[in-house]
């Protein structure tokens, strides 16, 4: 067998989101790279204050997470954030984290980077600790202030964003695993040097090699080896990079529109990359109802995707109201312009 | 316990000083007061000082000063309390010779602040402050003063427009004043517009960096009239603390170290507020002005601002402030601004404050170190 | 950066970890040897929820060495919930719309850095209050 189940029953505890408040509209990045001509593939996107890092935004995420948990910070043997934006190359994101939450010193803290699958990689991990027995609990991170090269067509939709997950025994749950799949290949499709500011991609080798035969491959393996078929599932969500890439992945596994809908967040929040699929989850579960079946699948370029389905328990209800919804950070909206982005994002030459 | 009179005064011109050192203002202000004292036999010289580590890479001050000044070998410190710090070195000096350790000691108040960049000025007077809890959150003084001000407008239900006259009153006392920075008329309009440092307090609520030195020599009342014509006596001096945070006050509109020293103050000197003649005050910022007036006991709370508004504050008003230009016109080169406050009420008692002479026999100087922390209140006698 | 002074002060800046004096029960931030209300030691530690609402603010135009690169920024004098006031910055909010009284809940922000090679300091910070709560 090919797909993960841990020997003791897992599931999430607590989920928690973060959005950051400016959002730059795609018609601002079109206004300055094309007069206008080019259309953007989302409406706006998420942009990380001044004063945000992953750092803060995965503190957030997790703080919401715990919340919703119930559980006390003493109670996590890890604390993991998964990004690609780390605001240290070395010195771990994760301590900052777990001293901020109150979780040390009892811990394991660490960073995990596979571009936009970093956060989906931290849940794996977590499953899989809790799942050993190894710990009660564990906190999955995926938080990014993603940077896209003015003027590459990245740059309308890299944003900022993290969602958090607090993994542990499937009768604390508010949704429980039923298993999971990892499936990776070396792909460069996607990827940034040491030490360099903007990533440079692939273009069009990005879609079909990567994107497409990751996520597809991954979930529908998933699926075939559960036994399930789309109509199994309440919603799926799926890697959001654009808008299109989900829509045609979803398609294509025989998904309906109205089945991904409800996490497909990219068009109003751009591209989180770590947080991307796991800020769809959020959105799900903040509507999702017991007995509810939902998949995941994440994609990170390098390239691999991971993919989870859960089953909704009762304790979904009561759980939600224990922090901010995913929505009331999307209603919590400043519109910035070009030049206000530049200065948030430090594009600006100051040195 | 003696009682001890100033015999000399002596003070730079408050400026930018861009060709003197610190070393240069401290040793112009102590020569001058020596010499106005008849040059008696200095024993001790105590400095007020509270940034010259920071703004000028020099401690050990005192005795660097003292050298300087011809007076190599005798007993030099230097005090520190933030804005304070003049006049709690005259607190020391005070102690020293009333107490019949020191028969003549020089007091001297000196800071250079025009050596470093604005920010870097703005970054050390926030050492004043708490700074792990209040200067780390980049809360700057005067934002520290826009937090009171604001909160007073809001409690007292006043405008910012109410704080006027504290600004206008000493830009006009300053015209008069040669040793003051500014000679220029401030009007109301201006006051209005000014651009904001930290909102709400303005450039104009606002004292200048700048540099000075301001000096004064002291010996016991009994020996005064060896050295000095017109001696001023040292009718009461008290300094009271409170925390150094605002957010720790018991009550954030009340000065309560400016109450506790002034209560001392006026029990010393047998005297109330209603027995000064002037008030030299510390007008750091207007909000501070109105503070100070009601810890002093010139106002109800919430009420010192009525006195600016009223004229009550004006050179012939029924407490005048800021005589010779305050720290707002004069100029406030921190850690000298206590010495100022006491050479400027010993011209004043000694009538020669020319054009902004008051008719005084008692005057109080009132100088706040941080945003109350260290509060420091003083009061003089003419001897004529 | 002065790293080892903010180390020590890291539950404060983080988590706003406060005391709670055993013998007269106020709750009491920063944390401090002596209760300044009944002079009994206080050690033992509370953290405080972060919940509080707006005393005073200035927003600041001209700021300290180091923390030019965030002006204009908003800083308050927050009273929180159990009963301390804390100094801070306010964060996510229009300068026009901070009043006194506005509820407020403390978040974990980037308060200043060393230059792009050195030490980020992370601190609380206090922003409008969001509602929790699934809001569809």
């Amino acid at each position: 067998m090919t797909i993960m189940k841990p020997s003791r029953e897992v599931g999430i505890a607590g989920y928690g989101a973060y959005l950051p408040r400016y959002r730059l509209p795609g018609s601002e990045v079109s206004r300055v790279w094309s007069e206008g001509e080019d259309e953007s593939p989302v409406v706006e996107k998420a942009v990380a204050g001044l004063d945000e890092d992953a750092v803060t935004m995965a503190i957030e995420a997790a703080r919401n997470a715990i919340a919703r948990a119930g559980i006390r910070p003493q109670q996590l043997r890890a604390v993991w954030v998964g990004s690609e934006s780390k605001p240290y190359a070395v010195k771990p994101s994760g301590t900052i984290v777990a001293q901020a939450i109150g979780a040390t010193p009892n811990v394991t803290a660490a960073d995990w980077e596979f571009a936009c699958k970093a956060g989906t990689e931290t849940m794996q991990a977590s499953f899989a600790l809790v799942g050993s027995g190894m710990g009660d609990y564990a906190l999955a991170i995926g938080a990014d202030t993603a940077q896209g090269r003015p003027n590459d067509a990245l740059e309308y939709t890299a944003a900022s964003g993290g969602a958090a997950y607090v993994i542990g025994p499937r009768e604390n749950s508010l949704a429980y695993l039923e298993g999971s799949y990892s499936f990776v290949s070396d792909t460069p499709d996607f990827y940034r040097r040491a030490h360099e500011h903007y990533p440079r991609h692939g273009g069009r080798f990005t879609g079909d090699p990567a994107y497409f035969h990751h996520v597809e491959g991954a979930a529908r393996h998933l699926m075939e080896e559960l036994g399930y078929t789309a109509k199994d599932y309440a919603q799926a969500v799926l890697h959001q990079p654009n808008p299109k890439f989900p829509a045609r992945a979803a398609k294509s596994l025989g998904f309906t529109p109205a089945q991904i809908e409800t996490g497909l967040l990219v068009g109003r929040v751009g591209n989180t990359y770590a947080g991307s699929s796991i800020l769809g989850l959020t959105a799900v579960l903040d509507e999702a109802s017991p007995g509810d079946r939902i998949l995941l699948v994440s994609f990170g370029s390098g390239a691999g995707s991971d993919a989870f389905s859960f089953v909704v328990t009762d304790l979904i209800t009561e759980r939600r109201r224990k922090a901010p919804a995913t929505a009331t950070y999307l209603a919590r909206r400043r519109e910035v312009d070009y030049a206000v982005y530049a200065r948030y994002r430090n594009k600006l030459l100051m040195h | 316990m003696r009682q001890v009179s100033i015999i000399g005064i002596g003070q730079t011109k408050v400026d930018e000083h861009w060709d003197k050192s610190f070393r240069d203002l401290g040793v112009d202000a102590v020569l001058a007061a020596i010499q106005d004292a008849g040059s008696p036999p200095v024993e001790a010289l105590y400095l007020g000082n509270m940034l010259a580590g920071q703004l000028t890479g020099q401690e050990h001050t005192a005795a660097l000063v003292a050298d300087y000044a011809g007076y190599r070998g005798i007993e030099a410190l230097r005090v520190e309390a933030a804005c304070a710090a003049g006049s709690s070195a005259f607190r020391v000096g005070y102690m020293a010779v009333a107490s019949g350790l020191i028969d003549v000691a020089v007091v001297v108040g000196v800071e250079k602040m025009t050596d470093m960049l604005g920010n870097e000025v703005t970054a050390a007077l926030a050492s004043a402050a708490d700074a792990d809890y209040e200067v780390m959150h980049g809360v700057s003084f005067v934002a520290l003063n826009a937090l009171l001000m604001r909160r007073y407008m809001y409690e007292h239900q006043v405008e910012r427009a109410a704080f006027a006259n504290f600004a206008i009153n000493a830009h006009r006392n300053a015209m008069n004043n040669p040793n003051a920075m500014f000679h220029a008329p401030l009007s109301e309009a201006a006051f209005g517009k000014a651009r904001m440092i930290a909102d709400p307090v303005s450039l104009l609520d606002s004292a200048p960096i700048c540099d000075g030195a301001a000096a004064a020599v002291i010996c016991p009342t009994a020996r005064a009239r060896e050295f000095s014509a017109h001696p001023v006596h040292v009718r009461a001096s008290a300094v009271a603390t409170d925390s150094l945070a605002l957010h720790d006050r018991k009550d954030l509109l009340f000065l309560q170290a400016g109450r506790l020293s002034a209560q001392k103050a006026y029990a010393q000197a047998g005297a109330g507020p209603e027995d000064m003649d002037l008030f030299e005050l510390h007008d750091a910022f207007t909000i501070m002005s109105a503070l100070s007036l009601e810890a002093a006991g010139f106002a109800p709370r919430g009420q010192g601002v009525r006195l600016a508004q009223e004229g009550e504050i004006f050179l012939g008003g029924r407490i005048p402030i800021s005589t010779m230009g305050g720290l707002k016109g004069r100029g406030h080169p921190v850690g000298a601004t206590g010495m100022y406050q006491i050479v400027e009420l010993a011209q004043q008692l000694r009538g020669e404050a020319g054009k902004n002479q008051v008719d005084c026999r008692l005057g109080m100087a009132q100088n706040i170190g941080g945003s109350g922390g260290t509060i420091i209140t003083h009061i003089f006698e003419s001897a004529d | 950066m002065h790293i080892p002074r903010q180390w020590r002060t890291r539950d404060q800046r983080l988590s706003l970890m406060g005391e709670v004096c055993p013998k007269c029960g106020v709750k009491l931030f920063p944390p401090r040897d002596v209760c300044p209300e009944c002079s009994g030691p206080a050690k033992e530690p509370f953290a405080l929820s972060g919940r509080g609402a707006v005393y005073s603010y200035s927003t600041v135009y001209h700021a300290p060495e180091g923390y030019e690169s965030y002006v204009p920024y908003t800083v308050a004098l927050v009273r929180l919930e159990e009963g301390p006031m804390v100094t801070a910055q306010l964060t996510d909010v229009d300068k026009e719309q901070v009043a006194i009284g506005m509820p407020v809940e403390m978040v974990t922000r980037k308060i200043a850095e060393d230059g792009e090679d050195g030490a980020i300091l992370y601190g609380y910070k206090f922003r409008p209050a969001l509602e929790a709560g699934a809001a569809c």
